[in-house]
């Protein structure tokens, strides 16, 4: 328990390290780009809304540690203004209609690529020097070395434009009622497949090479040879003694890269205008939009601050060292 | 970043298998091994000569590629011919010039950001490990945050409110590129602060920088050198990334922009793959050329990852047999 509040601190505090940053970047930033967009958008904005964004960006007259509270205030309460690209929509709508599909997207590649690498490096590890420890490692590391945005230019060109079995872009077909018809399901998987397929391509080497060389101290300990000169099963001793103790690196590279993947979603999304939080980042950036932008990183952050507090909780269930400490 | 635990992991039992054994006699030795090592590992030679190959690319394109490359010297969208050997982009600019003079800001940023956030990396981590206590509550603190935020976003937001240019880019990559290093440096130093030489010298009465840069340091090069080949690759695919979402200085020439414009100018949607193959398959060779040289800086200092090499080889003739 003690762990688990300080591991709450520590996000509390990454928490509030991102907010303070969003407060200060306009603030402080050189070139005053915000008040260019409010010059821009005077006419269209209600006055209740120019107050509103005038508020959060710094341009009412109070002293910075009054503007500093009220901010803070602001975004505990999810006050974060209208988006000025998708005017009138306020900026936790917008947000809210497009984190499911990254949600989706990085979850599942996440998952596919951590469970397919991890198993390959068990199985590498094991047989050590055997075809997949040999010929995998290389050829994942050259495919891990692309950038993800152009393996995603490049499926897109070759799955989707030449050979046409992929749609190229958008989350599901246009003209489909959103719902749980398997037709609207069908098309959700299309769209899915080739972005999703990219992604787990560049991180599955990480994953499998991991496993591999921590399998690989494993594989060395005592307890393994105990276990092999007692004759239990192969399998057995793989997925019961060895695995299940090299498994702890590999859980706390889960919560690190959840971070990763929402980067890499973020390009990816961008090639395949797969509507996302990310595809909706740059389109804000491109837009001008600064509430967006502010709102769009600060539930991003939080996402994966979130997501990490969950794989702590896991890691205390797992690791019985954790919780005696 | 899948990565880093591992390297992590792994570290720690180096400095406990190889460094008593073989510091001992000389202090010189271990280093003069590891670079031979290198030098005869079969990964590290390919990846040096593939790095220098495209350095000295980089080097050369003003030779090679005489004049500005964004001029426009053909036809629009011309396939690869014997003018111009990897075609031309939809402007009519010479893909093969483009590449050859991307090479000279992607690798001058990944080297610059690289070397800048490892050594940002090792002055963290160092007085992390060094002065411990609140110092290192500290500056974990930090680390643990800064590897915790979303790297890409929070490029993203940077480059948008900060002046577009080369030193924003590498102001923003180095501020989100150093934190990993600093931790897997932070743990080695700790664990190599636990060794009696470096109790010795606090004895003696050395200050505190001459036993950090003179006593650890010194045995952590090997790390120090992973960390930074790490942080290149990473500086490198990061510069291209913000720089295809067009958030970098578009009117200079790299390989990202080469495929920002590639994207804008619809390469994909014309099927003029020779635009945006070279740049991407350039990123990818010098990471992967990278890659090697970091594993094999791995197998060269982990004697674990070496004796498997070994019974990789009996374990295989076994199975041969059976």
């Amino acid at each position: 328990m003690r762990y688990l509040t300080r591991r709450l601190g520590f996000y509390l505090v990454a928490f509030w390290v991102s907010v303070t940053l969003n407060f200060m970047l306009p603030r402080f930033m050189p070139g005053d780009p915000v008040s260019r967009m409010m010059a821009r958008s005077t006419n269209q904005l209600s006055s209740d809304q120019i107050v509103q964004l005038q508020r959060l960006f710094g341009l009412d007259d109070r002293p910075l540690w009054q503007q500093y509270v009220s901010y803070l205030d602001d975004m505990i309460h999810g006050r974060m203004g209208v988006s000025i690209s998708r005017f009138p929509t306020p900026v936790v709508e917008v947000i809210g209609s497009q984190i499911g599909w990254t949600l989706l997207l990085g979850g599942t590649s996440l998952v596919i690529a951590a469970l397919v690498g991890n198993l390959l490096g068990i199985v590498a590890a094991w047989r050590r020097g055997g075809w997949i420890d040999s010929f995998l490692p290389p050829v994942l590391i050259f495919v891990g070395s692309f950038p993800y945005f152009w393996l995603a230019m490049g499926a897109l060109w070759v799955f989707g434009l030449s050979l046409g079995w992929f749609p190229i872009r958008h989350a599901f077909d246009d003209g489909l009622q959103p719902g749980l018809s398997p037709e609207f399901l069908g098309s959700v998987a299309t769209h899915l497949f080739l972005p999703a397929l990219t992604i787990v391509l560049v991180s599955i080497g990480g994953w499998m090479l991991g496993m591999r060389n921590t399998m690989i101290a494993t594989n060395s300990e005592d307890y393994i040879t105990m276990a092999q000169a007692k004759g239990l099963r192969p399998s057995r001793i793989i997925f019961r003694y060895a695995a299940r103790n090299a498994m702890l690196p590999a859980v706390t590279s889960f919560g690190m890269s959840l971070g990763f993947v929402v980067g890499g979603a973020l390009l990816t999304e961008t090639v395949f205008a797969y509507p996302g939080v990310g595809y909706q980042l740059l389109a804000a950036v491109q837009g001008l939009d600064y509430p967006l932008m502010q709102g769009l990183f600060l539930i991003i952050t939080s996402a994966v601050l979130v997501a990490n507090f969950l794989v702590d909780i896991v890691y205390v269930r797992l690791d019985p060292r954790v919780r005696v400490s | 970043m899948t990565t880093a635990p591992t390297i992590d992991g792994l570290r720690a039992e180096t400095g406990e298998d190889a460094v008593p054994a073989v510091t001992r006699p000389a202090v010189r030795r271990p280093n003069r091994s590891f670079v031979h090592g290198l030098l005869t590992n079969r990964k590290a030679t390919f990846g040096a000569g593939v790095v220098l190959l495209f350095i000295a690319l980089a080097l050369l394109a003003p030779v090679l590629a005489p004049g500005d490359p964004m001029r426009i010297t053909g036809a629009i969208g011309e396939e690869p011919s014997a003018a111009h050997w990897l075609g031309t982009t939809a402007k009519g600019q010479d893909v093969l010039a483009l590449t050859l003079h991307g090479a000279r800001s992607s690798l001058f940023v990944g080297f610059t950001v690289g070397i800048l956030a490892t050594v940002l990396g090792v002055g963290v981590g160092l007085a992390s490990a060094f002065f411990g206590k609140v110092v290192d509550e500290v500056l974990s603190l930090v680390t643990n945050v800064f590897l915790l935020v979303p790297s890409l976003p929070l490029l993203v937001i940077l480059a948008a409110f900060l002046p577009p240019g080369l030193t924003t880019v590498i102001l923003v990559l180095v501020l989100t590129g150093w934190a990993g290093s600093a931790r897997v440096l932070r743990s080695q130093a700790l664990s190599i602060k636990a060794k009696d030489y470096v109790a010795a010298a606090q004895v003696s009465g050395e200050r505190p920088w001459r036993i950090m840069v003179a006593e650890i340091l010194p045995n952590m090069a090997s790390i120090v050198m992973g960390t930074l080949l790490g942080c290149v690759i990473g500086a490198i695919g990061a510069q291209a990334g913000l720089e295809f979402l067009g958030l970098g200085d578009i009117s200079r020439v790299s390989w990202g922009t080469n495929l920002y414009w590639a994207g804008n100018e619809g390469a994909l949607m014309t099927g003029a793959w020779w635009v945006f193959v070279p740049s991407g398959f350039a990123i990818a060779a010098v990471a992967f050329a990278l890659a090697m040289i970091n594993y094999a800086v791995d197998e060269v200092t982990n004697p674990r990852l070496r004796k498997v090499k070994h019974a990789g080889r009996t374990g295989r003739r076994e199975e041969g047999r059976a």
